[in-house]
């Protein structure tokens, strides 16, 4: 365990960023989000971000090919840009057990080499939750916001900010700044970590009993009458999904050049209606049906496949997002029945 | 006026004159309230709401519902009843099948202004006269109602209804707002500068569409961009200028029948100021066909589809176009 004067945070910053991009959480108009670190720039102490973390490893959109047409050739280009190593300060605790997610989806055969570049070229360095919101409820899915997981793990202890490396990739981090960097008592930490558990105690919807729903069938849970009602609300907007950190559905569509096609992917959201639509057409034509297919899918199927392991990280960002401020947590107390 | 609304509500489904209720469902804070519909005045007891976070706008939903059976009862807020009556114009709703209950509004409190005021971790709100009392994790915060209306609602248009059955409580007056201000911020601008404002903003556009969706005026079957046959739909635009296009287009789409209620910039998760855009072009239709606000005269034709021999030319826009 080291330490760092908070006040000096923005040299341990500059040191980073002399030798490998660095993303940190600004203050926005659009609310806290990662941005390149340009010297200077204040770290917001925001609960979290209002677009999730996942973009740095899965990119709203991503050019995957382009092909240049000339005469009765084509040239496929590759534009990969996925190779380049960066450092991402600030990520919470519910965020980086997002990555944990989406990698039970990408790095399984066929591993997705795009995603997994990134991963392997990106060094997270995680934050303790100073200020948890009512909206947080990582502690339904056994994430300790107290206790965050990454390469690196971090707390700010009164005045000063405490860095713990957690494997190889941590301490290669923390050795560019080892300069600014002095040993520090891990009982101080502790202490903070108290501190964070009192607060986490006291959220109003830390617990959403997920159990009843698992304790269910899979069919009885699809065929409940719940699903009737409770949709008619949503607007159908991809809001929850594109501010989602394990939302991880993509298309791939192609755009026509002058001289060539790009063949990008993007985000997709299972709230839009042409979402998986086939030739045949669509395997879900109602808001009811592709409601339902986000929360089984977040509540049921992925815990099915990944050993019990949710679709969901609780860090609230559907809470605050969300138009008709339905989301996850009545959902899931709803599907789970009353008491 | 939530007593009021809940005996109106309870009594027409008593009788028999209405089936449903449209109107507010409480959610698990104070603020996250979902608009809904009720059928059973055991619902209502339980979860029927109207206070300051009952911001949105529940008149689009009015198209669907009025297509199937019976009669619902619609609680419409003075901004609400005249997406309703624009929509009635441009018969989207059954007019037989609604019945209009006109509520008073003293304007809607903004959740992400009270954080934005340091206040988190927000647990409960009351009213407390011109004030709100805040429970939080972090203690007991107050702040002026006044410091945390929504933009729409500190520059107000009228607290005046359109076609209504009947009033609970007073109806208001239409008001003179200063809703242009920023409008004529933005016009005195360079076209750089112009430029340079409106690529910040919707460059933070991550497409989820809720502005399109929530839009009472927004009410294509099938919208081009979602139009896998349309060659424009697009789930991410190839570059920022593609994105640009999106809400100028939806904005010249909804011209001359967006009333202002100002549920896009509400809705929207990047906190980008849609509403600028459809203001400008109300301004423009004020300017060049006269005062007109859409939805607050059923029977008028609305200014783009009316022909008079006083309209501009479209060379006006060599006049007030670019650089002054």
């Amino acid at each position: 365990m080291v330490k760092l004067s908070v006040s000096k945070l923005n040299d341990f910053f500059n040191l980073i960023a002399s030798k490998e991009k660095l993303y940190i959480p600004v203050d926005t108009a659009e609310g806290a989000a990662f941005k390149p670190y340009e010297e200077g720039m204040k770290y917001s102490s925001a609960c979290n971000t209002t677009r999730s973390a996942k973009d740095f490893f899965f990119p709203q959109v991503e050019n995957l090919v382009n092909f240049k047409i000339k005469d009765k050739s084509i040239e496929v280009i590759d534009n990969r840009t996925d190779t380049e190593k960066f450092v991402i300060f600030g990520v919470r605790a519910c965020d980086v057990a997002s990555f944990d997610i989406l990698d039970k989806v990408y790095l399984q055969d066929p591993v997705d080499s795009f995603y997994k570049n990134r991963r392997d070229n990106g060094t997270i360095i995680t934050l303790a939750c100073d200020r948890p919101q009512e909206t947080c409820f990582c502690q339904s899915f056994g994430i300790d916001a107290a206790n965050p997981a990454g390469d690196v793990s971090a707390w700010i202890v009164g005045d000063d900010i405490c860095f713990n490396a957690n494997n190889e990739k941590g301490e290669a981090v923390l050795e560019i700044a080892a300069s600014l960097l002095s040993c520090s008592d891990e009982s101080e930490v502790e202490v903070k970590k108290a501190e964070i558990k009192s607060i986490l105690e006291k959220l109003p919807i830390k617990d959403i009993s997920l159990d009843k729903i698992s304790s269910k069938d899979l069919m009885e849970n699809f065929n409940s009458p719940v699903w009737d009602e409770i949709f008619s609300p949503c607007l159908g907007c991809g809001t929850c999904t594109f501010v989602c950190p394990t939302c991880q559905c993509f298309d791939v569509r192609e755009f026509k050049t002058n001289d060539g096609i790009i063949r990008f992917r993007c985000w997709d959201s299972c709230m839009y209606s042409d979402f998986t639509r086939m030739a045949h057409g669509n395997n879900r034509n109602s808001q009811k049906e592709r409601f339902r297919q986000r929360f089984m899918h977040k509540l049921v199927y992925f815990p099915n496949n990944n050993d019990g392991v949710y679709g969901c990280v609780g860090c609230g960002r559907c809470l605050k997002s969300c138009p008709q401020s339905l989301n996850i947590v009545k959902v899931a107390k709803a599907l789970g029945g009353k008491e | 006026m939530q007593q009021a609304i809940i005996a109106k509500a309870k009594e027409l489904l008593a009788n028999g004159s209405v089936n449903r209720v449209i109107g507010w469902k409480k959610g698990e804070f104070s603020y996250d309230i979902t608009p809904d519909v009720f059928t059973t005045a055991e619902a209502i007891d339980a979860d029927f709401v109207y206070d300051d976070f009952c911001g949105a706008n529940v008149s689009k939903f009015l198209m669907k519902i009025s297509k199937g059976e019976g009669k619902t009862l619609a609680f419409l807020k003075p901004c609400d009843s005249y997406s309703f009556a624009q929509l009635l114009k441009e018969h989207r709703i059954d007019r037989e099948k609604v019945y209009v209950v006109g509520i008073p509004c003293d304007g809607k409190a903004d959740i992400n202004k009270i954080r934005e005021n340091g206040i988190d971790g927000v647990l409960s709100i009351k009213e407390d006269g011109s004030n709100y009392v805040i429970d939080t994790l972090y203690g007991e915060k107050t702040i002026a109602k006044a410091d945390v209306y929504a933009e729409r609602c500190v520059n107000c248009k009228s607290k005046k209804h359109v076609d209504v059955d009947e009033m609970l409580g007073e109806e208001g007056d239409v008001i003179a707002s200063n809703r242009f201000e920023m409008v004529e911020k933005i016009e005195a601008m360079s076209s750089e500068e112009k430029y340079e404002f409106w690529k910040n903003e919707l460059s933070r556009c991550i497409r989820c569409n809720a502005c399109r969706n929530v839009c009472p005026a927004c009410t294509c079957e099938n919208c081009v961009f979602d139009n896998p046959n349309s060659d424009i739909n697009n789930k991410a635009a190839a570059n920022s200028f593609e994105e640009n296009m999106y809400h100028i287009i939806r904005a010249f789409h909804v011209a001359g029948r967006c009333t202002d209620c100002g549920e896009c910039s509400r809705v929207c998760p990047q906190n980008i100021p849609i509403h600028l855009l459809n203001r400008k072009i109300i301004k423009d239709v004020n300017e060049l066909y006269g005062e007109y606000q859409a939805g607050a005269d059923p029977d008028e034709r609305y200014p783009l589809v009316n022909f008079t021999y006083g309209d501009c030319e479209p060379s006006v826009v060599y006049e007030r176009g670019g650089d002054k």
